[in-house]
């Protein structure tokens, strides 16, 4: 890919054209830190308005990038390096979905934490970027840079309020363990990369399969070399560098502690925003560059994700810090996404999208309602705090028992859809006769048994609002337009997704084929 | 199992046609692919060690180093020998290790900016002791 390079210009607009997203909210990322300068300190806000007019400028341009660009997708970019496709493209859309809610419900919660800096909205728009190139990077090397401008932005917004203990350590665990699964990924990497002789996912796609079946491609590294033991060591390398960034057990605890001791707004980007921009990667990764081998890592993935479900579900169980149990929570839901990845059919790739769309919304709602309990000399982040809020304020409690009964999977709402989805894909896999195993079927067994442990304790959030004794603050709530306006936005999302779901499903069915046809075609060839 | 036990031994120890001494001295003198990879194993598996038993997060924090550096020395290593079989798109690892050694100074700007933050509040840098967070 790269000697191409000689021949031609470095770049042309078009590729320009095609990244004109990532570039507008580089720009308005560059604005803010600017703005935060000039501005008086009175002013302040004015950095979160207009990081806000960023992402909507971002989104009209994406949604025009995908109008002009619908027949003729995968698009490839600066020489393969970048690639758009419908699968980058949703996934973009849902983190551009989160950066907005997330400025949004962080306007008021910086003022009462007395944080309130345009740094923390120009970090909150690289980490987009990250994610957005994350999701549309089809070469090692943009994959890996992006992973690390995403990364990087988060070691430091979870450690964004200084002065708090509690952030400090929680930034610090954080950067630790991040930094240490980057380094096993790129290991991983490095050996894909000898292995294959490319950093570009298409020809580590085509090598791997001519690996498996025998015969290594031109160009790649001689038979010599044990290739075969090779690729499991980068593949088992590369798994495990992923699960640590989606907290998928046994690499999980840094997600509680990261999630406790970051700022509240912070902590839902990251379990939304990070999480889903991960899953990107891990598609991207297993699906296109490694699915040839999908009968080596499929039985590796359904055990992780089988432990995960377990151990996230009955952790959340025994917690009373509300933020502590939606980070286990958070990492069941891993274990329900890596189900998509494990099926790795249609219906697998629709859940995938559809539940991290809605898990997105659901728990931005869910970390909006904890953030309009804190206030000066409160923390309000336990789970009795949210005692009697039936009575205090009965829309916030109907928001928050939807977003609960979302996050729980009921029937009606967004997170049946996308788990309706997650499972049936298994299904199908299970029933298919050319890969169907047993084992498919007893792990979807085991995930529905698994959400049925997960009811209690988000039903416990429910009980304790409407059937608590009391009011633990009668104060009124920290609300402010923009975290209500966010609130609405992802309840509906939620309740629309949930009662009438088709026209997004058909929407994530033409936007993830890219992705099912590359996976089927590297499938069908072994 | 067998042939997995015996390939990695073939690839450590590349089998020589005349004696063992003959092979070392060949080794040493010419050292060909083999040899970088057990080399940048070796880091990966030293910084990996490093990571879990070290209680001083400057100390762990150089052990991450050591496994960026495996993956550096795996990507140099590679590139050279795909370059010398006729690969020249492999550049590309090269390339990739400039990246990876950018990221790490900024991944190093980033790390120590936490360590003075916390040590302001806390005054550790051992990990045993920054424990407000548990279970």
């Amino acid at each position: 890919m790269l000697l191409q390079a000689n021949t031609t210009a470095l770049f042309s607009v078009r590729d320009l054209q095609l990244i004109a997203p990532e570039l507008i909210l580089t720009l308005s990322a560059c604005v803010v830190l600017v703005l935060e300068v000039i501005l008086p300190r009175r002013e302040r806000k004015w950095t979160a308005y207009f990081s806000l007019a960023g992402i909507a400028l971002a989104a009209v341009s994406l949604f025009l990038l995908w109008q002009t660009n619908r027949d003729n997708l995968p698009l490839d970019a600066f020489y393969g390096m970048v690639r758009i496709d419908g699968f980058g493209l949703v996934f973009k859309t849902i983190f551009l979905l989160a950066a907005a809610l997330t400025v949004a419900i962080s306007l008021r919660y910086l003022d009462v934490e007395g944080e309130q800096r345009g740094e923390y909205y120009a970090l909150i728009l690289f980490a987009t970027v990250g994610m957005m190139f994350l999701a549309c990077g089809y070469d090692l090397i943009s994959l890996y840079i992006s992973l690390e401008l995403m990364a990087l932005t988060f070691y430091v917004l979870v450690g964004f309020t200084k002065r708090d203990r509690r952030s400090n350590e929680a930034g610090m665990k954080y950067f630790l363990l991040g930094a240490f699964s980057s380094g096993v990924l790129l290991y991983g990497m490095s050996l894909l990369f000898g292995i294959a002789g490319s950093t570009n996912l298409g020809d580590i796609s085509q090598s791997v399969t001519s690996i498996l079946s025998g015969a290594p491609l031109e160009g790649a590294l001689a038979g010599g070399l044990p290739l075969r033991p090779m690729l499991l060591l980068a593949m088992i390398a590369l798994a495990a560098g992923l699960f640590f960034k989606i907290a998928a057990v046994p690499f999980h605890m840094w997600a509680p502690d990261a999630y406790e001791g970051a700022p509240t707004s912070v902590t839902a980007f990251l379990s939304t925003g990070s999480k889903a921009a991960s899953f990107a990667l891990f598609a991207r990764i297993f699906l296109e560059a490694l699915g040839g081998m999908r009968a080596d890592w499929a039985p590796l993935l359904g055990l992780v994700a089988a432990i995960t479900i377990m151990v996230g579900n009955w952790a959340a169980v025994t917690q009373v810090n509300a933020k502590r149990l939606l980070a286990y929570s958070s990492i069941s839901n891993a274990g329900y996404l890596l189900l998509g990845v494990i099926a790795a059919n249609e219906y697998g790739y629709i859940g995938l999208v559809v539940y991290l769309f809605v898990y997105t919304l659901m728990n931005i709602g869910a970390f909006g309602v904890i953030i309009s309990l804190r206030r000066r000399g409160l923390v309000g982040d336990n789970v009795d705090d949210l005692t009697g809020l039936g009575q205090k304020a009965p829309g916030m409690a109907l928001m928050m028992t939807i977003f609960m009964l979302s996050l729980g999977g009921l029937p009606l709402t967004g997170g049946f859809i996308g788990k309706w989805f997650l499972f049936g894909g298994l299904l199908q896999r299970a029933a298919d006769p050319a890969d169907g195993k047993d084992w498919y079927l007893w792990l979807a067994i085991w995930a529905i048994l698994n959400t049925v442990v997960s009811f209690f304790y988000y039903v416990r959030f429910i009980r304790v609002m409407y059937l608590g004794d009391g009011v633990a603050d009668a104060r009124p709530l920290s609300l402010s337009p923009a975290l209500r306006a966010a609130l609405v936005v992802a309840v509906v999302g939620v309740i629309v997704i949930g009662v009438y779901p088709q026209p997004f499903i058909k929407l994530a069915q033409t936007l993830v084929s890219s992705l099912s046809d590359a996976a089927s075609g590297a499938f069908a060839l072994r | 199992m067998n042939n997995f036990i015996s390939s990695t031994l073939a690839l450590v120890w590349q089998e020589a046609p005349v004696g063992r001494w003959q092979t070392i001295k060949v080794g040493v003198l010419e050292p060909d692919l083999s040899k970088f990879l057990v080399i940048a194993a070796l880091l990966f598996v030293i910084g990996v060690a490093g990571v879990l038993t070290r209680r001083n997060i400057i100390v762990i924090f150089m052990s991450i180093e050591l496994i960026l550096n495996a993956a550096n020395l795996n990507f140099i290593a590679f590139a050279r020998y795909l370059q010398d079989t006729g690969n020249l798109n492999a550049v590309a690892g090269q390339v990739f290790t400039i990246f990876i050694i950018v990221v790490a100074a900024a991944e190093a700007a980033i790390g120590l900016g936490l360590v003075i933050a916390l040590y302001r509040n806390k005054e550790t840098i051992f990990v045993d002791k920054i424990d407000l967070l548990k279970w």
